[in-house]
This record gives C-alpha cells, sequence and structure tokens, in this order.
C-alpha cells in the first residue's frame, strides 16, 4: 500500500484539531470543551483517570458519537461525522475498548463488513485470501478462516488493527488495547504502532501504564473530569509527572509489607480438576494452600485454566476431581450460595455479568450478597432503607465515583464498577478472597485503592488467591506466587525468589520446575 | 391409486406447505437482521385480501400476476409499522409484531366486508393451476411430487435457493448477518444497522403477504375471515426448526404442509384411523408454536440452535 497518501497535510499539519467539544449523557459531562490537536505522523497517547472521557473522545473522532457542541477539523477541513461509516471514508478508524467484531463470523468475514469495494457476490476463498494477504503484509498474521470467538483476545486484537489497515485508515484510534495483552503481545503491538506513524499515518493510543505510554508516545494529552489540562511531550515527563498531571496528587503504587508468620491455611485445594467449556479438563490435578494473612497469587498467561480454576473454587462449576477445603471443611460440591455463607468472596474478571448486575442500581448491587439476611430483608421483605444507607457508606468509603441516584451501575466507568464489586465482596468480611485481574483497565488512583483494598483484607487475616495475568501486580502484592500452565501448577515459589523474568519462563511452559 | 394415496398425500403438502415456505423465509430474513417481528399472521392475512382483491377486479392469469404483485407490496407496506416501531422508536419487539397481528387481521377482515360488493363469500375470479397437464405431470411417483405443482411452489422452491445464496454469498447478505449478531460491530465496521433493519423487515413482509395471497387464490380460493388458519404463528415456529437456514426451512414447511393434509386424510381412511379426534390434532400445529416461542424466549436455548445473537434487542449507538 502507498503511504504517500498519508502525507497531504494542510496548512497546520495537523491531523485533528479540537476546540471545546463537548459531550453529555443523562446530565453526566463526558467531554467538557477538550481541546486536542493530533499531528500526523505521531503517536499521540490520551491519559486519564477512569471516567475522564477517553473513550468519549475516541468516539467522537471515530463517529460513533455526534459532539453537542464544538470545533472539529481533520486535515485542515470541518467535519461533522454522523457515523462511523463517514469517519472511515475520512481516514479515521478505531480500536475500542470492546472490541467491536461479530463473534460468529470468521476472521475474513470480519474484514470484509461493511467494506465497498467488493461485489456483490463473495465467496469464502477469495475473502479468506485477501485477508491473508493482509496479515502478512503487516505482519500481523491471523487464521483467515477462524471464527472470531475462537480466538484469543490477542489475536482478535490483530484482527481489529487489520480492519483499520484493510481501508487505509490514516488516523488510527487505539482504546486500551494493551489492557488486554501480554507483555510479548503488547511489545508486537508498539513494535506495529511505531510501524505506522513512521508511514506518516497518526496513532491515538489510551493506556493507563504509565511506562508504556512513555515509551511508546511522542506526545500525551491529559483530560481530568471530561476536561483537558493540557499537552505534554514524553521526552520531558516521567511517569510521576503524569501521575500528578492526572490526579492531581502524587500517588505512589502500594506493595506488600514482608511478614514472616502467616495463620494456618484457611483454603486448601487438593488434586483438584474443572473441566472446561468444551468438556475437556481445563484444570488438572491442581493442589494448593492459602494461609490466613497470605496473598497468593497465580501467574500465567490468559487461557491456561485459571477461570476454570476460580469457577471450582467458588462453587460455579463443581470439580469432577479433588477437594476443597475451608478451614478443614469439605465444601467441594456445594452450592454457591453454601460458598457465599461459609465465608467466600468472588472479584471475577467480568464486572458487568457475572460480578454485577448491569441494569440494577448501585446501591442494590452492593447489597446483592447480604440481601437474604437482616437488615437488608426481614423475612420475605426487602429493605430499602438499609440498601441505601449502605450504598451511601460503601459508596463514601470505597470512594465510587459516578453514581446517579436510580440509574443502572452499568452507566460507571471501569474502575469504579470494579472499586464497587470490591466494596460489596470486602464488606461481608470473607475468609477467602479470589480475585481475578482485579485492577485490569484501572487508572493509577483505581489502581492504588484496589491494591490498597486488597492488602487490607490480607492484613485483616484472609486468605486471598490473586490470580492475574499483571505481573508487576503480582510481585508487589503476593507473598507466594504459583504458575499455571495448560490447566496444570508448573511452578511455586515465595516471593523473594521471584522475578519477571523466571516467572515469564515458566507461564511459557517452556521450563516447568519438576517435581 | 389407493396405493398411491401417500403419494398424494405427500403432493398435496407440498402445495399446503408452501405458504409456510414463502412465510418462513420472510422470517428468516426479518430475524437475520435481529428483528423478531410476531406480525406474521397479521401480515399474511393483509396480503390475502391484497391479493384476492386484485385478482378478483381483474381476473384470469394477468389477474393472479397483479394478485402476487398486490399481496407482496401490501405485505411490504404493512411490515413498515414494525419497522417503525421496533427500530426507529425502540419499542419491545414482542409487543409491536402482536400489535401488527392484531392490526392485520383487523384490517383483512374489515376489507373484505367493506363496500357495496363486499368480497366476503365470493369465490376467487381466478385460481393457481398445475403448470403441466399430462404428459409427465402423470407419470408415476415424480409425475405427483415434482412436475403437477402450480408456478408458486416453485417460485418457493427457488425463494429458498435464492435466500440462502443471499445470506451466504452476497455482501449485503454478510451485512444482513452481521447487523443480526452484533449491529454494534455491524455499525463500526460502516454498515447502515438501521437501513439493513428497514429493508429486510420490508423483504421479509413481502414474502409473508406472498404466502397469505397464495391461501387466498389457491388453497382456500373464497374469500372468508379466516383464510389462512394459524399459518403465520406456524411459520415463526418454522423458523427456529429450521435453525434460521432457508434449505431446512423448506423441508420442515413441507413436512409441516404434509402433517396437516395427513390430518385431514385420516378422517377419511376408516377404523382405527378416524377415531382419532381432529380436534387433537389440530392443536398440534398450537402446541408446537408455543414450545417454539418458549425456545425464543430462553435466549440460550436459542443461541445453541442457532438464533441471531442480537434478535429482538432493540439497538442504540450511544447506549452502554
Ligand atoms: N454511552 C454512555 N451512556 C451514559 N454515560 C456514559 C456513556 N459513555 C460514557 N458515559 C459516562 O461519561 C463519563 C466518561 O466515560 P468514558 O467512558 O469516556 O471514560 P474513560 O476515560 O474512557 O474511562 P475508562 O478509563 O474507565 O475507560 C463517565 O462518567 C461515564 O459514566
Ligand atoms: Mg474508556
Amino acid at each position: 500500500m502507498a503511504m504517500t497518501k498519508a502525507s497531504p497535510h494542510s496548512g497546520d499539519g495537523l491531523a485533528v484539531r479540537l476546540r471545546g467539544v463537548s459531550k453529555s449523557f443523562y446530565g453526566v459531562r463526558a467531554n467538557d470543551s477538550v481541546d486536542f490537536d493530533l499531528a500526523w505522523g505521531e503517536v499521540h497517547t490520551l491519559l486519564g483517570e477512569n471516567g475522564a472521557g477517553k473513550s468519549t473522545l475516541c468516539s467522537i473522532l471515530a463517529g460513533l458519537y455526534r459532539p453537542d457542541s464544538g470545533e472539529f477539523l481533520f486535515d485542515g477541513e470541518p467535519q461533522a461525522f454522523k457515523t462511523p461509516k463517514d469517519a472511515f471514508a475520512a481516514g479515521i478508524g478505531m480500536v475500542y475498548q470492546h472490541f467491536r467484531l461479530v463473534a460468529n463470523l470468521t476472521v475474513a468475514e470480519n474484514l470484509a463488513l461493511g467494506h465497498g469495494d467488493l461485489g456483490v457476490r463473495i465467496s469464502q476463498k477469495d475473502l479468506e485470501a485477501r485477508a491473508a494477504a493482509l496479515g502478512e503484509r503487516y505482519g500481523l498474521p491471523v487464521d483467515p478462516s477462524a471464527l472470531v470467538w475462537q480466538l484469543s483476545v490477542g489475536e482478535q486484537q490483530r484482527v481489529e488493527i487489520l480492519k483499520l489497515l484493510y481501508r487505509d485508515a490514516r488516523v488510527l484510534i487505539l482504546d486500551e488495547p494493551t489492557a488486554v495483552l501480554t507483555p510479548q503481545e503488547a511489545e508486537q503491538l508498539f513494535k506495529t504502532m511505531r510501524q505506522m506513524a513512521a508511514e506518516g499515518r497518526s496513532v491515538i493510543f489510551v493506556s493507563h501504564k504509565l511506562h508504556e505510554v512513555i515509551a511508546v508516545s511522542d506526545r500525551v494529552t491529559v483530560l481530568r473530569a471530561g476536561k483537558s489540562v493540557g499537552a505534554v511531550a514524553t521526552a520531558d515527563a516521567s511517569p510521576k509527572d503524569l501521575a500528578r498531571m492526572m490526579v492531581g496528587r502524587d500517588l505512589e503504587l502500594p506493595t506488600r509489607e514482608a511478614r514472616d508468620s502467616y495463620g494456618d491455611a484457611v483454603l486448601a485445594v487438593k488434586n483438584m480438576s474443572v473441566l472446561g467449556d468444551r468438556g475437556n479438563e481445563a484444570v488438572h490435578d491442581v493442589s494448593f494452600e492459602v494461609r490466613s494473612g497470605e496473598v497468593v497469587g497465580v501467574a500465567g498467561v490468559s487461557g491456561n485454566g485459571q477461570r476454570e480454576l476460580a469457577y471450582g473454587l467458588v462453587g460455579l462449576r463443581p470439580p469432577t476431581a479433588g477437594t476443597v477445603l475451608l478451614d478443614g471443611d469439605d465444601v467441594t460440591a456445594t452450592s454457591v450460595l453454601d460458598h457465599i455463607e461459609k465465608g467466600f468472596a468472588y472479584v471475577p474478571q467480568s464486572r458487568l455479568g457475572m460480578g454485577l448486575g448491569p441494569g440494577l442500581t448501585t446501591e442494590d448491587n452492593l447489597g446483592l450478597k447480604a440481601f437474604r439476611n437482616p437488615p437488608f430483608s426481614i423475612g420475605p421483605w426487602l429493605k430499602a432503607a438499609a440498601f441505601k444507607e449502605q450504598g451511601a457508606t460503601l459508596i463514601d468509603r470505597y470512594d465510587i465515583r459516578g453514581v446517579r441516584p436510580g440509574l443502572p451501575i452499568r452507566l460507571l466507568s471501569g474502575g469504579n464498577l470494579q472499586k464497587a464489586l470490591i466494596a460489596r465482596e470486602v464488606t461481608l468480611e470473607p475468609k477467602v478472597l479470589i480475585a481475578r485481574s482485579p485492577t485490569r483497565g484501572l487508572d493509577v488512583g483505581a489502581t492504588e485503592a484496589v491494591r490498597n483494598h486488597v492488602l487490607s483484607e490480607r492484613d485483616r487475616g484472609t486468605a486471598v488467591l490473586l490470580i492475574s495475568e499483571d505481573l508487576d501486580e503480582l510481585l508487589a502484592l503476593s507473598d507466594r506466587l504459583v504458575v499455571m500452565f495448560d490447566g496444570r501448577i508448573v511452578g511455586e515459589m515465595p516471593a523473594e525468589d521471584a522475578t519477571a523474568e523466571n516467572l515469564g519462563l515458566l507461564m511459557g511452559g517452556t521450563v516447568s520446575e519438576a517435581g | 391409486m389407493n396405493d398411491w394415496w401417500w403419494v398424494s398425500t405427500l403432493a398435496f403438502g407440498i402445495g399446503l406447505g408452501t405458504p409456510l415456505v414463502f412465510a418462513t423465509l420472510g422470517e428468516i430474513i426479518t430475524e437475520r437482521a435481529g428483528i423478531l417481528n410476531l406480525g406474521v399472521q397479521g401480515t399474511m392475512l393483509v396480503g390475502a385480501v391484497a391479493g384476492f382483491w386484485a385478482t378478483f377486479n381483474t381476473g384470469g392469469g394477468f389477474g393472479l400476476f397483479l394478485g402476487v404483485i398486490a399481496a407482496v407490496i401490501a405485505g411490504a407496506l404493512i411490515s413498515i409499522i414494525h419497522a417503525v416501531l421496533s427500530i426507529t422508536l425502540r419499542v419491545s419487539q414482542i409487543v409491536s409484531g402482536l400489535a401488527l397481528t392484531l392490526f392485520g387481521t383487523g384490517l383483512a377482515s374489515f376489507l373484505g366486508k367493506a363496500g357495496a360488493d363486499p368480497l366476503v363469500g365470493e369465490p376467487s375470479r381466478a385460481t393457481f393451476q398445475p403448470i403441466l397437464e399430462g404428459g409427465i405431470a402423470e407419470w408415476p411417483l415424480v409425475g405427483p411430487l415434482i412436475f403437477g405443482h402450480d408456478i408458486l411452489v416453485y417460485v418457493g422452491v427457488l425463494a429458498a435457493v435464492a435466500t440462502s445464496y443471499y445470506l451466504f454469498h452476497t455482501r449485503m447478505g454478510l451485512s444482513l448477518r452481521s447487523v443480526g449478531e452484533d449491529p454494534a460491530s455491524a455499525e463500526s465496521a460502516g454498515i447502515n444497522v438501521a437501513r439493513v433493519r428497514y429493508i429486510h423487515v420490508m423483504v421479509g413482509g413481502a414474502l409473508s403477504g406472498l404466502g397469505g395471497a397464495y391461501f387466498a387464490l389457491k388453497i382456500v380460493p373464497t374469500w372468508q375471515d379466516d383464510p389462512i388458519g394459524a399459518a403465520g404463528w406456524i411459520a415463526i415456529a418454522l423458523v427456529i426448526l429450521s435453525s434460521w437456514r432457508p434449505y431446512r426451512a423448506l423441508f420442515v414447511a413441507y413436512a409441516f404442509g404434509f402433517a396437516q393434509f395427513l390430518e385431514l386424510r385420516l378422517q377419511t381412511l376408516g377404523e382405527p384411523w378416524n377415531s382419532i379426534p381432529s380436534t387433537l390434532l389440530a392443536m398440534i400445529p398450537f402446541i408446537l408454536a408455543i414450545v417454539a416461542m418458549i425456545v425464543v424466549a430462553s435466549g440460550k436455548r436459542a443461541r445453541q440452535l442457532g438464533a441471531p445473537a442480537a434478535l429482538a434487542i432493540p439497538y442504540f449507538r450511544e447506549q452502554r
């Protein structure tokens, strides 16, 4: 593809110029008079807390949302996109935070979707050949005949990026692309991004990981509570500076304080096996213990049985073999409700859907585990006042922002959803807390808060099982680490012996600690 | 003849199944766009009255042709009601579809009785006849089964072939499927979701209208208040039985037509067959329809059977 196309800039050489762009939802100003300049050939990061309005701004640029007011110049020309199609036609494409691929179609079909220059008739073979050729040209290999739901998230993202390149997008918007990637996949993505910029395209990048932001982008625009607070060149900024611009104060991500004695084993898992979605054995013969006051981190590349491990432990999917003991009591075959009553708390990976009821209010969600007992219900009657009171306390104590009375919780930003979820789980004072990727997609402030909550549970004497793909987080919080690969535990070590390198090797399945 | 009674039963079954073929294909197309249209019954009735009226006022082969055109247009137009309510106004598709059925039923009945010379009780001035008389149409077995039908039976088969090709081998078909599976993704790939949905609700209505007209111009060629029985409801059930696939729709529609004819036939066969109460047999389609509704309502089971993932869910672009 000839890349000369991206160069003919007009006057100011800016790809995008926004002035005073605003957008409200239900009375909340998601974007409040935002100014933003994007130069051709740069990688430009949008930085901001959860709910600061980054995704909203991206969606305006991509034609998905229409701004309420403001000026939008693309390559010097005023724009008023009505649909994503218009934005595509102009040369702006976006990879959304929640992917927009049709799960039941093949990779090739997804790439071809809505593409104007196909004839009326299409053949699978043609589409697949085109897709393969495209993947090759950009060094983003994909299996064109695979159905999208069969792909890993990393592969799905590759398809999303190819979708943009297929249409020769000149401005690529990537909304939190690295939240779902392994470090290696992220590295690969950064190479692709730099290559795009070198070709004269512009890339808008959103991430909460400050070291990434500094490594990959040329400039950063910071949003705070919907307003743009300024742009800086990354060459002149440290992660600390960026964090301060973002939250308006200094912050430090907490790490655990080592301790030399732990309580008794609270959670003991012996030879547990759990089936996966397709009837395969996703967890195979796994044994470990978590003691009171201890965080055990489970490291592993996504899809190696972590989800089924959690399901097996909390009773969502009864193990096919082995036992799960809580304080010596066998809870293996009991119901989810039994697990809750015995003291299991669970923070699942999918916040909306599994963790929270998207259509319920925040207060109702916060009471969703305790509602069977007084004071939340007396006999068959729910006590609205108790929900309200607890809601107000927890919203305050856990700093859950953006709550609007009577409106469904799904309108909150990711970080605030996560805080609500943790608040609900922890307020029941569980004996065991099982958390999966609890800070995925959260801003530094929210990450700090969530990490603090996890650590204070540990210090309270809870046995914490932290299942995560984020090695930084595992190393910062865990007292002990186990590594999962292909449904098995392939390594176990105290935090003192763990490094990103030796964990990474175990996670890749290339070495295993025999025995 | 008696040895061959089941051949003629099968042949009649194909005839009785043909309006179901049209309506089922129509509803498959609509549902593939993610819109559940429970207005099929009403749409078929409106198609029936329009087709009957157009033919009644002209007559002859050309009259039949006009009848078909009128039915198709009437079906497409009446289904715009459902399109506006469910796509633009995002009303519950269940409610909107039921409203369409009530409206269509009333409208057809009213039009049949309106005016100085009401249609009701009048025989059709023309009906569809087999294309071939004698010759290969009289050959044993294949004659009645394959060559003995009127033109719309063959049009029905062609419609199934065309629908299948359209869905799986054309660009519009790909857009259609993506809109039914995941409208948000389709839209961000540059597809105009509302337009795709409007078009296919109307195409679905057109096919339902045609199915209705086949009743009035062939199966029961005298205008009456209730010319189509419960065919619209059966078609909705058949969509599920066909797993939203056109060729299977052809098959299940014929099977259903065959079962209906068998029910009539049993009465004439003597002991012990005629001792089965006909009301019991007449219930079968409704039981089937209820089971089908339950399946659609239970999202997960429907997905396993191949229902479009976004079926019956209103789409709102700025929704979180
Ligand atoms: N479609 C929508 N409907 C209602 N409210 C919305 C919608 N989109 C965003 N909001 C609200 O607008 C604000 C900004 O949200 P946005 O998703 O842009 O934040 P963000 O910076 O991308 O956050 P995150 O880091 O969590 O992704 C939030 O308060 C959010 O609740
Ligand atoms: Mg966002």
